[in-house]
């Protein structure tokens, strides 16, 4: 079985963002950027099945700029046995993503591609499901746990009631929730070893895909702020500002 | 044209939220149809229906909708949307899991989580886990919107009686197999809806002392909440998470404890009416959204603010 993970470069979930003034984004110059945090443990989870002996190979991909390549290069360093960049430049939209994912499934023929539930950064929460429509494929979305049985697996989604889980023939998507598992850290000698690893790089305009934008943005803004609040001596005084000065209780 | 509104349900009744996208979706065009897709679903279409801003609802059963399976439900409302200018539902887990699908076989990029209707084409959604707010302009000629139900009110769920049209059905998806649901059953108020919600961090330090935030919720008729670190650590299951990628709550009154507050809780949890803090790190980033805070040992504050409670005369529920 072969396994296609796709990963995305994010800023760091530890950076506080910062609005640009002009309302065009977010500052990213100069600011830490990783992996999107559930494509880690995508990563992780194809690496896992590998070395269990259920999957031939792991292919990690990514579509974005130059800089984006740092996220396929980190995934070959846990365990990832080659890497594709697809070269873009500027921000797709996940509907532009999933299509160009598509074309890499066509290529790579994978029985399973994994990532993350949502990108941290714009929040979507769509590529999974929009690249599994497009290859009319089973999607199992927000998966804590997933079991390889021959040719289906069985996998275990986090939704708001409490837990489901389903059965899906492979070929499948599975997008990764981040209790799926714990991400390892790359070693320095798997680091080094990863620099020597193949990562084919194709431009986004070969792939004859439309990623023009659908969505403009109008306008990026910093949220209202909270009036700040006091502190209370102890239980006593907090107990009675919930009941008679906010009257919540 | 109309908006088509997909309504969440368990086959028995409406799921709360679908209330909330209704309003949203009246926002965006006052005709609002909705569709419902369930199995023996019969007593939840007659609730939609009733709802005064639904103007028709769409009926479709199937065995093979039972379990509201993403690859079952994307046919039949791909193939309703002709007749639509908008696709709306909840993005919660049921949404968020069904609405790419639909948006794909539509060639539409969906616009998520929106808090705000600005216009029928432009909407405000949140970005980074809440820290920018993004104006968003769709120009699809159809669009496939998901709402965040804590930032539209529930609709009106009586006193309308709009006609149910029965739709047939589509071929089932046989690759993908319902097994098992494992619903937490509770007799407390639901953690998006509730009045009050009560949360537990790490600092719980184990699930056994969640019973303090149990007793407490008790007494204050509160959902229990948790961030993911409390999650993570297996002290409570994960329908209980507040944040980023769990549940987002906007309660009249939210109480942390022992959550440090990092920005993926804050995301779920700031646009609270009153949020409390009790925490023994005075520096704990929660302080900066609290309106109190108390710095405080959480295995000492907890029993005396039960104690406090008891005291009073009556309590708000």
């Amino acid at each position: 079985m072969k396994i296609l993970v796709a990963v995305k470069r994010v800023i760091d979930y530890n950076v506080q963002i910062r609005v640009k003034e002009d309302g065009t984004g977010v500052v990213t110059d100069n600011v830490k950027m990783s992996t999107n945090p559930p494509d880690d443990n995508a990563i992780e989870e194809a690496v896992k099945i590998k070395e269990a002996g259920k999957a031939t190979e792991v292919v990690a991909v990514t579509v974005g700029e130059e800089k984006a390549q740092e996220t396929v290069r980190k995934a070959l360093a846990v365990g990832a046995d080659r890497g594709i960049h697809v070269k873009v430049d500027g921000i797709l939209e996940p509907l532009a993503v999933s299509k160009i994912l598509q074309k890499i499934v066509d290529k790579e023929k994978p029985d399973l591609v994994f990532m993350g539930k949502q990108a941290i950064d714009d929040d979507c929460n769509q590529t999974g499901q929009m690249l599994s429509a497009l290859l009319n494929w089973p999607q199992a979305t927000f998966a804590s746990k997933i079991d390889v049985k021959d040719n289906k697996l069985e996998v275990t989604r986090e939704i708001d009631e409490g837990l489901e889980t389903i059965e899906i023939n492979v070929p499948a998507i599975v997008t990764c929730d981040l209790r799926l598992n714990e991400p390892r850290y790359a070693s320095l000698p798997n680091i080094m070893k990863a620099k020597k690893k193949p990562i084919e790089e194709i431009a986004a305009s070969d792939l004859g895909v439309d990623v023009s934008p659908r969505l403009e943005q109008l306008k990026v803004e910093e949220p209202p702020k909270r009036k700040a609040g006091i502190k209370v001596a102890n239980v006593a005084e907090l107990v009675q500002k919930l009941k008679n000065e906010a009257k919540v209780i | 044209m109309a908006v088509l509104l997909i309504a969440e349900h368990n086959n028995k009744e409406l799921r709360p939220f679908t209330l909330n996208a209704a309003t949203a979706a009246s926002q965006i065009d006052s005709d609002v149809h909705a569709v419902i897709i369930g199995q023996n679903s019969a007593d939840a279409a007659k609730q939609l229906s009733e709802l005064p801003l639904v103007k028709k609802v769409l009926s479709i059963e199937g065995a093979h909708y039972e379990n509201f399976t993403a690859e079952n439900f994307a046919p039949v409302i791909v193939k309703l949307a002709e007749n639509y200018s908008h696709i709306v539902c909840s993005a919660n887990t049921f949404g968020k899991n069904l609405m790419p699908r639909i948006a794909a076989h539509l060639d539409t990029s969906q616009v998520s989580d929106i808090i705000k209707v600005i216009s029928p084409d432009t909407f405000l959604r949140p970005i980074y886990a809440g820290n920018a707010f993004a104006t968003i302009k769709s120009n699809d000629a159809k669009k496939c919107v998901t709402i965040r139900p804590t930032s539209f009110d529930p609709c009106e769920s009586t006193g309308g009686s709009a006609p149910i049209e029965k739709v047939d059905a589509s071929e089932e998806f046989s690759s993908t197999k319902f097994i098992k649901r494992e619903e937490i059953k509770s007799d407390r108020p639901e953690l998006g809806t509730a009045r009050i919600v009560v949360s537990g961090g790490r600092g719980m330090q184990s699930g056994d002392n969640f019973k303090l935030i149990t007793e407490i919720a008790d007494k204050l008729g509160a959902a229990i909440g948790a961030s993911r670190a409390a999650v993570d650590a297996g002290y409570i299951s994960n329908d209980h998470q507040v944040g980023q990628t769990g549940k987002v709550v906007v309660p009249d009154l939210y109480i942390a404890v022992g959550i440090s507050g990092a920005i993926q809780h804050l995301a779920g949890m700031k646009e609270s009416k009153v949020i409390v803090a009790i925490n023994k790190d005075g520096e704990a980033p929660i302080f900066s959204v609290a309106d109190y805070g108390l710095e405080a040992d959480l295995f000492e504050a907890l029993p005396q603010f039960m104690e406090e409670l008891n005291k009073l005369n009556t309590i708000q529920k």
